[in-house]
């Protein structure tokens, strides 16, 4: 249902109210943008040599190490992410109950479980089992054992969403299970769970974030450091900074998306 | 083994404030998101649009920039409050946009013939809004907010980083101690958690079921 179904077509007097609700909301937005403008001139944050900060060369550097080593860990959780996930969705399309139900038990518990404490237990698990993990890979294990959980239970969905017709032909034509579901099932689930598939890639982006937290030198972690050295008048300008990278790096990933969609339809 | 059961209170008040963390900030971010649903849909565009723009920036944001905006900015601009109160800010603004989302998914998800019918017999857009829309969309939308929910639960651990005393931080304080027993505390940690997000997933499956064999 579209927006527009929730109200008829404005006549004169409906245009003139939403023209008034326009000017208001317009005011309030200016009135709130203006207190946050004031507020901030009044403690000297709009100061113009904090702002300049962002085009240092140095910052930039820095910034871009941060990225840098966060791309490193968002691409490498993906693509396993992504295998494993698909691991998971064969177990759970197995026909074979002992191979079903201990994935299935397997995906719930990962599914419930908050990915920082995941992080936490390969990081400070892995030495009370006699081995070292860097913070790299505690990150990128933890986010692949949160979000194939996440993204087997996608590709299930998606997989099941295919009409039967499709299998029982494959099978029909003498290709086995394993086969119909490499060959004929998944290409086509593909398409129907690419947005689902998308916004999960998304999610993971934002949480190579968390490696700030185990001291994971990633972007944020490299802007904290910025604002350490610096000093805290410079944090508005750099976790601005900050938040933008995130945002132009998620909306990337979701400009790639909507053009293979189109793609490939 | 003894590491868990000799420091089961401690367990218990960090899940108590994970509760409560959850509880308030659920609240919060539930009404908020609601009203947010409601600009959405309005005929009003630049409300519409304030909220898109909310929605978007919000979603495309880490939760850990959002603490950080919460913990290290507002206290920049004068702003002093208790770790566990910028901790619900920052867990609001962020699930605001989320619950927004559910919630509008959900009106979408009423026949279109009930918004006709409710206009053609003259009703405003607040009235079609409050009298028919949104008490049908509470159906369907109920199995997506508990979704919300469960992962609202999972990201209080968050605030852990951010010295909040929750599950999370006094299960890492426990296994620094009993540094010995590191699984035990931190898999007794994991039962906690799904103590909450297991049953909770559980009831958004089985009423998601029910409604869709009713419709």
């Amino acid at each position: 249902m579209s927006a527009t179904l929730l109200f008829d077509h404005p006549g004169p007097r409906a245009r003139r109210r939403v023209w008034l609700f326009n000017v208001i909301a317009l005011v309030a937005a200016a009135l709130l943008a203006a207190g946050c403008l004031y507020a901030l001139h009044q403690r000297g944050q709009l100061a113009g040599e904090l702002w300049r900060v962002v085009l240092d060369g140095d910052f930039l550097a820095l910034i871009g190490d941060g990225l840098l080593a966060t791309l490193k860990v968002a691409g490498l959780g993906m693509a396993l992410s992504v295998l494993v996930g698909l691991a998971l969705m064969a177990g759970l399309m197995s026909r074979r109950r002992w191979v079903r139900l201990p994935v299935r038990g397997w995906m719930e518990v990962f599914r419930g479980l908050p990915l920082l404490l995941m992080i936490f237990f390969v990081y400070l698990g892995a030495p009370a089992l006699g081995f070292e993990l860097s913070t790299f890979w505690s990150l990128v294990i933890g986010i692949t054992l949160y979000n194939s959980a996440v993204l087997g239970e996608i590709f299930r969905a998606g997989v099941v969403s295919v009409h039967r017709g499709q299998r029982e032909g494959g099978l029909a034509i003498g290709l086995t299970q394993a086969q119909v579901l490499r060959i004929v099932l998944l290409p086509q689930a593909v398409r129907r769970m690419l947005p689902v598939l998308v916004s999960q890639l998304v999610i993971i982006l934002k949480e190579t974030s968390l490696g700030f937290v185990i001291g994971y030198t990633e972007l944020l972690r490299e802007g904290r450091t910025a604002v350490e050295y610096l000093g805290g008048q410079y944090s508005i300008p750099v976790y601005t900074a900050m938040a933008v990278a995130y945002i132009a790096l998620n909306l990337v990933l979701s400009g790639i998306a909507g053009w293979l969609e189109r793609r490939l339809r | 083994m003894s590491a868990v059961l000799d420091n089961l209170p401690i367990y218990v008040t960090g899940l108590a404030w994970t509760l409560l963390l959850t509880l308030i900030a659920g609240s919060v971010s539930l009404l908020a998101g609601t009203l947010l649903a409601a600009a959405r849909i309005s005929p009003v565009p630049l409300l519409r649009a304030g909220g898109a723009l909310y929605v978007h920036v919000l979603r495309n944001t880490p939760i850990t920039i959002v603490f950080f905006f919460a913990a290290f900015v507002l206290p920049q601009l004068g702003i002093s409050l208790s770790y566990f109160t910028f901790a619900v800010i920052a867990l609001s603004l962020y699930y605001t946009a989320f619950f927004c989302e559910a919630v509008r998914a959900g009106i979408n998800a009423v026949s279109p013939g009930q918004a006709e019918a409710a206009r053609a017999i003259g009703l405003g857009f607040g009235q079609t809004l409050c009298h028919v829309i949104l008490p049908q969309a509470l159906r369907s939308v109920v199995p997506p907010l508990i979704n919300v929910l469960i992962a609202l639960i999972k990201s209080t651990a968050v605030a852990s980083a951010f010295g909040v005393a929750e599950l999370l931080s006094n299960a890492e304080a426990l296994a620094n101690a009993e540094s010995n027993a590191v699984l035990w505390v931190l898999g007794a940690t994991c039962l906690f958690y799904l103590l909450l997000t297991v049953p909770a997933g559980l009831l958004a499956s089985y009423l998601e079921a029910k409604l869709v064999f009713n419709s």
